[in-house]
Order: structure tokens, then C-alpha cells, then sequence
């Protein structure tokens, strides 16, 4: 057994089913199971190990997990350090990381939400209103993180600072304090946090929540259909979770 | 070019539950209605996909887009008004069923103070009692006349409740038995019995059972999977006008819906409202639809835009206190309280109703002793369990980081261990708050937005500090560990996300003090009829569809009787 799936709250004694799986290997649950539990054991999500009935094991691509909007590899690297010091990965489970959260942001960015397409957007927009969409914020102010790192660091990226010394910059676009263009970085930061936990917790047919692993870790029981015969417990009970696309597979 | 179409006998705008109402009520006495609407038809076919935070709850899915149009906003006279122009901060429904599909479902009645509010206020306090600029008045109605339709409202929404001990009488039991008390529920009722109170079971549109209404219209029962309020029920288990009254008013084949229909204007020849002007909102074609009543029945930003881009009726003017267009708006969106953490306790919380919970009423309307406070009305201290979905809920003790390790690390462990109880509060009308045209900013068709002015007063801020503190006594008695104080902001803030507003075209007994009479028929023009909470002259305590829906069914009789008598004031003037 791995250190992380030790610590794993999610592979807690509270559901014997789970205890079952876990001393069992991933022989049972099916292709749901069988790629949360590779994932969260393996820290990674470019893979998923599915165990099919058959006995015979694969390993597939994830395929989705490609940029479509950040063309610049430094910035999305900007993003993924920044979102995971937003939601670490510590003993508690996954970060912002294993859960596909820069992937769910660059998706996002490049739907039609990212261009603001249901927002009000006709001038004038007066002070102190952003007239930038969201794909421009995010971008502008990636591209800021990595050009104050460079400044302040002898020209280090983001991502190659110490945690300290990027949990200061970052604290810095928090307060509001790094001049952008058109936008107050704390407006910046706060889109920024608000994408990292909705990739971290929405359905992970977004590309996020990767093997719905960030509602394991919060023990989210998902897009159930129905708590009616849960009315009286007095305890707590705790229910695999399930997601929009498990809904067609099961 | 306009195509003008065939005269029929009424035309709506909006098919929400106003238009749904006066659709199933007028069709059913034989007369032709035609629904114009400017989203799309809905199906609860529609919802089987639809376990969704981000889509509906954050991305708000059902409402009303702003692309083509928003509101306009400013906290005084003195500023320049700002568009809302985040989709996330103007929740207004669209499509069939409008506020009704997306909304919880909670559904208490107002308290006979409200509707004397001025009278009794005065009777039991003296006039000095109210401040100057606070423009309460009676509503010209009590709550014994708008009893029955309440009751009617509640038979066919299937109202699943309990009575609540401190309200005004019934004449008729909820339809179907409250929903389950949950553990934190009972919680609730302990503390807030040991402290004195009267907490009942909050009365819901998600109906506890399933139950047919008076009209043949089947609800079946809820499933408590939270997926509720932001969204549509997959099951036809919460009441919606797509599951009730539409489907009322198409059986009776004299009913026509237009969908992608987006009203214009209000044709009026001086004396009457002659027909609407329309537009297909996806070629711009133009139509002129005449009929011998109109009934605006859009959202209420939208029934006095109407009215104003018509001109109809005076526009409301702040300086003077003249006209009427406008006045008295009211915003309900501020509800604040308290978070229990509980260290001991692990809830279900992913359970949830768009409207399951408890709450009391001795600190709403003139249920308490007001003689030695700074203001008056209260609100109702409630627990909901909404379900607390993760993407929105990341519940942490203030002192804790925003982000980070220590933010993960609390979120995550308080994420099943706490309630909030909250107090929703009557929010009284201030001559400077109210709706006007915008000068700037326009919609697609060019066409000026509405212009909010409102911000808090002292007594709305008097009112929390009161309640608040009521409310961290009923969380302490809980046995909550720790007790965070949700603070409310100075000003208003401009986050328009329940849909609750209200004013704009009151209702009152004379056409000095109102727009229109208590069938909701303007005193000016006799054939137009506004209904929903654009009639408010206050905004009562809690959600307002159950009056808006009593006073819709109000309404249709008032109809009715016109069109049977060929014309005239349901209500003689003063």
C-alpha cells in the first residue's frame, strides 16, 4: 500500500465497501472505480487503468487533457502553480492538480463562457467596470504572475520559486496590490480562485474533479437521484459518488 | 413592416406563473388567451440531465441571458447608475415557467400586518412611528379578503405544510403533509422551543406526496435530491407552471403559447390598451397582436419598463414624491444570520429541498412588541437545507485563509459539520428608491434599460442587528461550537440572485396612493391588467410567489367580470 493511499481519507473504514476495495486491489467496481482509485493512488491523470470484465488490462490516454486556449506552455505552467497552491494536494487527498483543475480552466476559457457571451457588454463601461472578457483577465494575468516571478527572482519562472516565495506573489494579486491593465488583480485572483475550486468540484464531464476524486475527497455523493430513503439517519452515511456521465454507464 | 394579427380576447407577456395563472383561469371560462414568451417551451424532459452545479446553479442555465438586455444600478440619486452585467448577478427567469421553474418553493403567506401595515402601525405605535421618507401604505386589501386565494394558489401548487401557529388564520389545510424533519431540523425545533418560540415545518411547492389539484394536474412526490432551487425537477415533483397551470389552460383548446416572442410595447390609445407590439426574437419580425384585455404578467422589471415605454401611467418622481410608475421599489435580497460549526456532528447536508427546513415567526411583522425599538416589521428566523453542493460550499471559520493549505484543510472538514440560520426580513419602500428608464444604456432593440435606485436604511440595518441576535441565541442553544456572525454589507451591492423584487406598479385603495386596484386593473386604463410583485407596495417578510400567485387568481376574477360586463373599474374610485 502506497503512503498516499494510507493517508487517503477516501479510502477510509467508514464505507465497508471501500475497505473491500482496497484490500482487493481494483478488481471490483468496474471502469468507474477502477480509474478513481488508479488515479488517486498514483497521483496522475494523464492515465487511467481500466480493469475491463475480462481479466484483460489496458491503459488509455486521456486525450482531453490538452490545452485549447493556453497556447504558451510558461503560461499554462503559471496556471497550474497557481491553482495548486490555491488547492494544494496534502494529506487530506488530491490538489488542484490531480483533479484536472488548469485543464477544466482552459476549457472553460475557451467556451463560449470565456468570451462572456451572456454577460451585458455594451458601453460605456465606466471607471472601475472591467471591460475585458474572462479568457483576457486569465491570460494577462498569468502572463503578470510569471513577469513579477522574473522581476523579483533573477528572471525564474513562477513555477521554479520556492512555495514561500510563491505563496507571496500570489498574496500580492490577492490584495490588489499588481498593477494589471484594465483589471484590479484582486479581480484577477479572485476569477482565478473561483475557476480552481470549480475544477477541483464540478461534474468531471467538464474535464475537472478527475474520477470524481475531489468529491471523494469531500465526501460529495455527486448527481445522486434521490436521498428519500436517507431521511432519518442520525449518522453520518457515506454514498459512492456518481456523475452525469456514470449515469449513462451504469 | 408590422403583420397585425387576428383581435383576441387576452394577451399576456410572459407564460411564469402570472400568465400561467390568467392563461388556465380565462381559459377555462371559454375566452381565447394567447401567451407570448419570449424564451423557449420548457418540459420536465428537460431536467433529466440536469444534476448540475455549474450549469444551473453557478452558470444559472435557466434564467434570463443578458446579452440583449439587463437592468441598470445605483445605490442614491446622486450616482450614475452602473449595468449589471454578470450573468451570475440578475436571476430572472425565462422560458415556459419563468420564475416557477427555477424557483425553491417556499411558499408562506404575509401576515395581516402586512397588509394594514400603515393603519396598524399608526393604531398601535402613533404616526410618529414612521419615519418621513419611509412610503409604507396599506395595500387595498386585508388578509381576510386575500385568504381564499391564497387557498387556492396552495390546493393547486399541492402545498405540502404544517401550520404555522403565529400566521393568519386558514380556512383550509396545506393539501398535502409537511416534508420529513431531518435530524438538523429537529435540532432547530428543540432550541428554538426551549427558548420560547414557535417553529413549524417551512410549507413547500415540493410536494411531500403525490397529489393531484383541482384542476386534474398530477405532482408526485420529492425526491430530497437537492437539485432544487437554480433548477428544473426532472420528476414534476415541485410545482411549476409547466406541470400545473399551462397544461390546464392547453387542455381547454383556447389557449395559444408563443414562444420567442419578446414584447415590445403596450399599444394604448389614451383611453385603453389596444394589443401589444411584438418581435420574433430570432428574424426581428415585427407583430401587432390587439386584444380586449392585456395582461402583463413579465417579471416586474419588466411590467413597469412596459409601462413606461408605453406611456402609460405618470412616472414615479423621487424630488417631488409625484407620479406613481416606479415608486415603492423594493429589493429582498439580503438574508443574513449566522454559521454553527459543530465539532461533535456530522450531517447529511447533501440531502436537501429547494425549501426544506424550519423556521418561527416571533420576531416578523408586529408579532413582537415593537415600542422600544428603532424600527418596525422583523423577519423569520429559518435553517435550510438546501443540500450543500461542493462547488459553492467550502464552509471554513472566519480567521481562516481564503486559499491555501489551512482553507483546504477546514473546508474539507467542515464541509457536513455546520448549519447557517438565517432571518429573511421585510424590506419597506424609501422615497428615493425606485425604478425610472436609464439614460445611457440600451438593450439590443435600442430601447433604454430600467434604472434601480436602492440602498439599505438605518432601519433595515437596525432590523439585522436585531435579528441577528436573536439568531445566534437559537444557534448557541443548538450547541454550535463556534458561531460566525454573517455580516451585512452597508450598502447594497447590486447581486440580484433570487429573483425577489418588488414595487413599481403598487396596488393600493385610490388612484392617488396606486397604479392599480386590488384586482391588479390599473385605475387609468380599465382593459390592463399588471400582476406579480410589481404590485407590492411593500415586500412582505418572505418569498413573494404565494401572494403573487393569491393575487393573480385575485386578478382573473376581476376578468372575468370585465369581460362579462363589457368594461368598466372593478373597484369605484375614491
Amino acid at each position: 500500500m502506497s503512503e498516499q493511499e494510507k493517508k487517503s481519507p477516501i479510502l477510509d473504514k467508514r464505507s465497508s465497501r471501500r475497505t473491500f476495495i482496497k484490500n482487493s486491489g481494483l478488481t471490483v467496481g468496474g471502469l468507474v472505480l477502477g480509474g478513481a482509485i488508479g488515479s488517486l493512488v498514483g497521483g496522475k491523470t494523464e492515465t487511467t487503468t481500466h480493469t475491463a470484465t475480462g481479466g484483460s488490462t489496458h491503459t488509455a490516454i486521456d486525450y482531453s487533457d490538452t490545452r485549447q486556449f493556453f497556447v504558451r506552455q510558461k503560461d499554462f505552467d503559471a496556471l497550474s502553480t497557481a491553482a495548486e497552491l490555491i488547492y494544494p494536494e496534502d494529506e487530506h487527498g488530491p490538489g488542484a492538480i490531480t483533479l484536472g483543475a488548469p485543464y477544466f480552466i482552459d476549457k472553460q476559457l475557451a467556451s463560449p463562457w470565456g468570451i462572456n457571451t451572456d454577460d451585458y457588454r455594451k458601453g460605456p463601461f465606466q471607471p472601475g467596470e472591467v471591460p475585458l472578457d474572462k479568457a483576457e483577465i486569465m491570460l494577462q494575468g498569468v502572463r503578470k504572475i510569471n513577469e513579477v516571478a522574473e522581476k523579483e527572482h533573477d528572471g525564474k519562472v513562477f513555477k521554479d520559486l520556492s512555495e514561500e516565495q510563491q505563496i507571496t506573489i500570489l498574496s500580492t494579486f490577492e490584495a490588489g496590490e499588481v498593477k494589471m491593465d484594465l483589471v484590479n488583480s484582486a479581480a484577477f485572483f479572485g476569477l482565478l480562485r473561483t475557476l480552481t475550486l470549480q475544477g477541483c468540484f464540478s461534474d468531471p464531464l467538464y474535464g475537472g474533479n478527475k474520477n470524481m476524486a475531489g468529491w471523494k475527497m469531500k465526501e460529495f455523493p455527486g448527481a445522486q437521484m434521490s436521498y428519500a430513503s436517507y431521511l432519518d439517519e442520525e449518522e453520518f452515511v457515506l454514498i459512492d459518488p456518481i456523475s452525469l456521465g456514470g449515469h449513462k454507464h451504469s | 413592416m408590422v403583420t397585425k394579427l387576428p383581435k383576441v380576447d387576452v394577451v399576456t407577456t410572459g407564460m411564469g406563473w402570472t400568465g400561467g395563472i390568467v392563461a388556465a383561469e380565462l381559459t377555462k371560462a371559454g375566452y381565447h388567451v394567447v401567451g407570448l414568451e419570449r424564451g423557449v417551451e420548457r418540459s420536465i424532459e428537460d431536467y433529466l440531465h440536469g444534476h448540475d452545479e455549474l450549469k444551473y446553479n453557478i452558470h444559472k442555465e435557466l434564467m434570463q441571458k443578458l446579452t440583449k438586455d439587463t437592468i441598470t444600478f445605483r445605490n442614491t440619486l446622486n450616482d450614475t447608475a452602473k449595468p449589471v452585467r454578470d450573468e451570475g448577478a440578475l436571476v430572472v427567469g425565462t422560458g415556459t415557467g419563468g420564475g416557477g421553474a427555477h424557483w425553491g418553493g417556499q411558499t408562506y403567506r404575509y401576515f395581516p400586518y402586512d397588509f394594514e401595515i400603515r393603519s396598524k402601525t399608526i393604531e398601535k405605535y402613533g404616526e410618529g412611528k414612521i419615519p418621513a421618507d419611509v412610503t409604507i401604505q396599506d395595500w387595498g386589501i386585508t388578509y381576510d379578503e386575500i385568504e381564499p386565494y391564497y387557498s387556492k394558489f396552495e390546493q393547486m401548487a399541492g402545498i405540502s405544510g404544517e401550520p404555522d401557529p403565529l400566521a393568519g388564520h386558514r380556512s383550509i389545510d396545506y393539501p398535502t403533509p409537511p416534508l420529513k424533519k431531518l435530524p438538523q431540523m429537529k435540532m432547530f425545533h428543540e432550541a428554538s422551543e426551549k427558548l420560547g418560540y414557535h417553529p413549524f415545518v417551512v410549507p413547500t411547492a415540493n410536494v411531500s406526496e403525490t397529489y393531484t389539484n383541482p384542476d386534474g394536474e398530477t405532482l408526485n412526490a420529492c425526491q430530497y435530491c437537492a437539485f432544487c432551487g437554480n433548477y428544473g425537477c426532472e420528476y414534476g415533483a415541485k410545482a411549476d407552471p409547466i406541470v400545473t397551470v399551462i397544461p390546464t389552460a392547453k387542455k381547454t383548446g383556447n389557449f395559444e403559447l408563443r414562444t420567442n416572442s419578446i414584447v415590445t410595447r403596450v399599444l394604448y390609445d389614451g383611453t385603453k390598451a389596444t394589443g401589444v407590439l411584438y418581435k420574433d426574437t430570432r428574424t426581428g419580425e415585427e407583430f401587432e397582436q390587439p386584444a380586449d384585455l392585456v395582461v402583463l404578467t413579465s417579471y416586474i422589471f419588466n411590467n413597469v419598463r412596459l409601462l413606461l415605454l408605453s406611456g402609460i401611467g405618470k412616472p414615479y418622481n423621487p424630488k417631488t414624491g409625484e407620479g406613481i410608475i416606479g415608486k415603492n421599489y423594493t429589493d429582498h435580497h439580503t438574508i443574513t444570520g449566522a454559521i454553527g460549526y459543530f465539532e461533535e456532528k456530522k450531517f447529511n447536508s447533501y440531502i436537501g429541498t429547494g425549501s426544506l427546513g424550519s423556521a418561527f415567526n416571533d420576531f416578523n411583522a408586529d408579532n413582537f412588541d415593537h415600542a422600544n425599538l428603532d424600527f418596525i416589521h422583523g423577519g423569520q428566523i429559518e435553517l435550510h437545507l438546501f443540500g450543500n453542493e461542493p462547488i459553492s460550499n467550502n464552509p471554513a471559520p472566519f480567521g481562516t485563509p481564503t486559499w491555501g493549505k489551512e482553507f483546504k484543510k477546514n473546508s474539507l472538514h467542515y464541509f457536513y459539520r455546520n448549519l447557517s440560520v438565517v432571518s429573511q426580513r421585510a424590506i419597506l419602500p424609501h422615497k428615493d428608491h425606485y425604478l425610472d428608464l436609464d439614460p445611457t444604456y440600451t438593450d439590443d432593440y435600442g430601447d433604454p434599460l430600467i434604472r434601480v435606485t436602492f440602498d439599505y436604511t438605518e432601519m433595515d440595518h437596525k432590523r439585522n442587528e436585531f435579528l441577528v441576535e436573536k439568531i445566534n441565541e437559537v444557534v448557541k442553544e443548538m450547541g454550535a461550537d463556534i458561531i460566525d456572525i454573517i455580516p451585512m454589507a452597508e450598502h447594497f451591492g447590486g447581486r440580484f440572485t433570487f429573483q425577489h423584487d418588488g414595487g413599481g406598479v403598487i396596488m393600493g385603495d385610490s388612484p392617488e396612493n396606486s397604479a392599480v386596484n386590488n384586482y391588479m386593473q390599473m385605475w387609468d386604463v380599465d382593459n390592463l391588467f399588471v400582476c406579480g410583485a410589481s404590485a407590492f407596495p411593500h415586500f412582505g417578510p418572505t418569498n413573494p410567489t404565494p401572494t403573487v400567485g393569491a393575487l393573480a387568481y385575485r386578478a382573473t376574477e376581476g376578468m372575468i367580470e370585465y369581460l362579462k360586463n363589457g368594461g368598466g373599474p372593478l373597484v369605484p374610485k375614491k
